[in-house]
Formats: structure tokens, C-alpha cells, sequence
């Protein structure tokens, strides 16, 4: 029988299909397992360089490696501390905000003073030209949040400027900046309610900047 | 033979382009072309997929059955997008940071499907492999056409941020044309894509009209003469 004809028979379709899928999944399989290491460390770095963005003092622990894990919010919370000769500097953590086009994934970096040390907005998919400049590389925006703390400024106006706030928003994007806000008020909520276990200090402090 | 590869250059670039002239892949046409440096990065990774589609494609179209062929294409084409992905996941992760939206947006662009159905899968290995890496450059081409446009009335500026997708040799690649502007929002948004699209296929059409009245004109002269 010649291929002509064997390509008009349901067997051979069935199987050529077969053999597709099983040939194509090998393939994604196979890459799949040789870019996993190389995407884990790539990812890693990234994290690592997120951490560090958001962590100017200096500090000698293995950032990565000294983690505790909260109740928070909106489900657990992985918090990185910065130690310097074991006492906590400052701890970095995960906030999740909710933006125009889904969740916008924010790390920030907290003193031990509780004043934000900075954030990043390190997943997202909003418009690009519109939501994208919480990106440091678009805009400054960002770091208008450097410095600040639960008391400053005071809780009502932990908004943006639409809402009351003092923080900026964006032409054509209100959500997003909104959504980022949102996230950094929570995070500095979730510092003072687990100051004492973030420090690792039995005794909390008590003192403010 | 040389003919030939000269005739599939000129359909995917000009002639028979996918976005000027086939108005195919408006999906991710519409949805990268806020900047130059965006639809250039989409350009390339589709590029990449139809250039290795079509050439597959090409080299198996004699097992496949009539019957079957749209599903065994699709299943191809999502393979190599996903390879894509996931190598410049593992192996260009600053580049996947900016594109890896998009990469996924391949599959969801029909010119590749079109392509293979339409000419890969009748024809040598050789010329389909032309006819991908043609017909993706035709599309990098109207991408960053229009992302350039959007840009420049948009946000001002030309190319921004083309080092992180070309590597920092390629800053020079990004201007500011008009300093101090305040940005016409709307060339971002996505009616700036339909409006910048629906200028530049008038402005096509204008230009193969008088192209064809000139041969005809050339024609009369040439039959009065005779």
C-alpha cells in the first residue's frame, strides 16, 4: 500500500496523531528538564537581586536562607532577615496587591525602625505605557515610598492623590498605583503586628523614629 | 530557482505581508505595538517560530494525513512556541523579563498557521524555510513600523528601554524625538494601535494605486506607440 493511500485510513491518522502528541510531549518534556536548573537559578538570582534592591544598609547573614514564615492577611508570608552581627536590620517580604490585570507582586524592605527601606513591583501584567511605570526603569514612582512609615504619612492618607492620599497616580492608570499602595499599607501593618518575631526579640520594642 | 526565493522575499515583505497586506496576527499586532522595542522583540520570537514551523512542517508533509493536518500543525507550533519560551526562560532571562508576556501571544497569531497550510506544506524545505524567515521579518517590520509610530506620538520617545532587549550595545538605538512631551495617551492605548494600523493600510493602498496607474499608463503608451 502506497503512503497515498495509508494516509487516508483512520488507523494511520490515529496513530500519526499519536505519534505526534507522544514526539512533541518528549520534546517538552525534555526541555523541561534541561532548563529547569538554569530557570531555578536564574529565578533565584533575580530574587536575590530584588531582596538586595530593596535593602541598602549592610548586613553578613545568607539573606536567603534565614526566612520565618507568618500568617498573614491574605496567606502565609515568607519574610527574608537582614542580619548585621545577628541582630535584624531589617526583613524583606511579599505583599501581594491587586492591579488592573491581576496580581501585582510586591517585595519591600522594612528597617527595623519599621520605615520602608523600598519596594518593587517584581510580577505584574499591566498595560505596558500605562500601569508598567511602577517599574523603577520607566519611572521614579517607586521610590516615593522610600522612608515613609505607618505615622507618616498618618493611615487615612495611605492612598493615592485621587483617593485622598498623598501618593501619585498615573495618566490613565489609577488602579494599579492604587492596587501598590494598597499592598505597601498592608505589609507595614503586618511589620507592627509581628514586630517582635520579625526582630527575633522576645521583648518587643517599643520605639519609634 | 533564484527567481523563486526572490519572489517569496518580496511576498513577505512587502507584497503579501502579514499585517499590510494578508491582515493576519492582529492579536499580538494590536497588543505589543506600544513601543518600537516591543514589537521588535515579538517580531523576532515569531520569526524564530515561523521560520522552524514552516521548515518542520515542509519536512513531514508527506505523513500527513489530509484529514488531520490542522490539529498536527497546532500541536507543532505550541511545541516550538513553548521551547521558546522556555529556553529564553532558562537562557535569556533578562530578554524573557521583557517579552515573556508576549511569547506565549505566538501561538494565538494565525499567520503561523496560515503559512503552514498555505505554503509550507506544499513545498520544499528550502523555500518554506525562505518563506517563514521572510514572512517574519515582513512582520517585524510592520510591528515596529507601527510600534514606532505609537511611540513617537505616544511617549515621545523612540526605541526606549532597547537595551534590555538588545543587549547595552544597542542604547544608542533609543532617543528621546520630541523632549518635554507630555504623551497623547490614546497612541498607547489600544484604539492608537486600530487608528495607527487603518492610516498606514490607506497609505499602502495609495501607494500600489499609483503604482498601478503608472503601469498602466506605461502599457497605453507602449500599445499607441505599437
Amino acid at each position: 500500500m502506497s503512503l497515498e493511500q495509508l494516509r487516508g485510513k483512520l488507523f494511520y491518522q490515529g496513530l500519526l496523531l499519536g505519534a505526534v502528541a507522544l514526539l512533541t510531549s518528549a520534546a517538552l518534556a525534555l526541555a523541561s528538564h534541561v532548563t529547569e536548573a538554569d530557570i531555578k537559578a536564574a529565578e533565584a538570582a533575580d530574587l536575590k537581586q530584588s531582596l538586595t534592591q530593596v535593602l541598602p544598609g549592610t548586613y553578613d547573614n545568607d539573606l536567603l536562607n534565614d526566612t520565618v514564615t507568618l500568617p498573614g492577611k491574605d496567606g502565609d508570608v515568607l519574610v527574608y532577615r537582614a542580619r548585621h552581627e545577628g541582630r535584624v536590620e531589617a526583613v524583606v517580604y511579599r505583599m501581594v496587591g491587586h492591579g488592573y490585570a491581576g496580581a501585582l507582586v510586591c517585595v519591600m524592605g522594612v528597617s527595623r525602625e519599621g520605615r520602608i527601606l523600598g519596594v518593587r513591583v517584581i510580577k505584574h501584567a499591566e498595560t505596558p505605557g500605562l500601569g508598567d511605570k511602577i517599574d523603577p526603569a520607566k519611572s521614579d514612582w517607586i521610590h516615593s515610598f522610600e522612608g515613609k512609615w505607618l505615622g507618616e504619612p498618618v493611615a487615612e492618607k495611605w492612598a493615592v492623590k485621587k483617593d485622598g492620599g498623598v501618593f501619585d497616580q498615573f495618566a490613565g492608570a489609577t488602579i494599579t498605583p492604587r492596587g501598590v499602595v494598597k499592598a505597601v499599607k498592608q505589609g507595614l501593618e503586618f511589620f507592627e503586628q509581628n514586630r517582635a518575631v520579625l526582630l527575633d526579640e522576645s521583648v518587643a520594642q517599643g520605639g519609634k523614629p | 530557482m533564484s527567481g523563486n526565493y526572490g519572489r517569496i522575499a518580496r511576498d513577505g515583505l512587502w507584497d503579501n505581508n502579514i499585517v499590510f497586506a494578508q491582515i493576519l496576527g492582529m492579536c499580538p499586532t494590536m497588543a505589543v505595538t506600544s513601543s518600537a522595542t516591543n514589537g521588535l522583540g515579538m517580531g523576532l520570537a515569531t520569526t524564530a517560530v515561523l521560520l522552524a514551523s514552516n521548515a518542520i512542517i515542509s519536512a513531514v508533509r508527506d505523513l500527513i494525513s489530509p484529514d488531520v493536518r490542522i490539529p498536527v500543525y497546532i500541536v507543532l507550533i505550541a511545541t516550538l512556541v513553548t521551547l521558546v519560551d522556555v529556553s529564553l526562560n532558562a537562557w535569556a532571562h533578562d530578554l524573557y523579563k521583557v517579552l515573556g508576556l508576549y511569547i506565549a501571544l505566538i501561538v494565538a497569531n494565525c499567520a503561523v498557521l496560515g503559512r503552514a497550510e498555505a505554503f509550507a506544506a506544499k513545498v520544499g524545505v528550502g523555500e518554506a524555510a525562505m518563506d517563514g524567515l521572510m514572512m517574519g521579518l515582513g512582520f517585524t517590520f510592520a510591528l515596529t513600523l507601527i510600534g514606532g509610530i505609537r511611540e513617537v506620538l505616544g511617549a515621545g520617545t523612540l526605541f526606549a528601554n532597547a537595551h534590555l532587549l538588545l543587549g547595552p550595545a544597542f542604547a544608542f538605538l533609543e532617543t528621546t524625538v520630541i523632549p518635554d512631551y507630555k504623551g497623547y495617551l490614546l497612541m498607547i492605548l489600544p484604539p492608537g494601535g486600530f487608528m495607527v494600523l487603518g492610516f498606514l493600510l490607506a497609505g499602502r493602498r495609495v501607494l500600489e494605486s499609483r503604482r498601478a496607474a503608472r503601469a498602466e499608463v506605461v502599457v497605453a503608451t507602449e500599445a499607441t506607440a505599437g
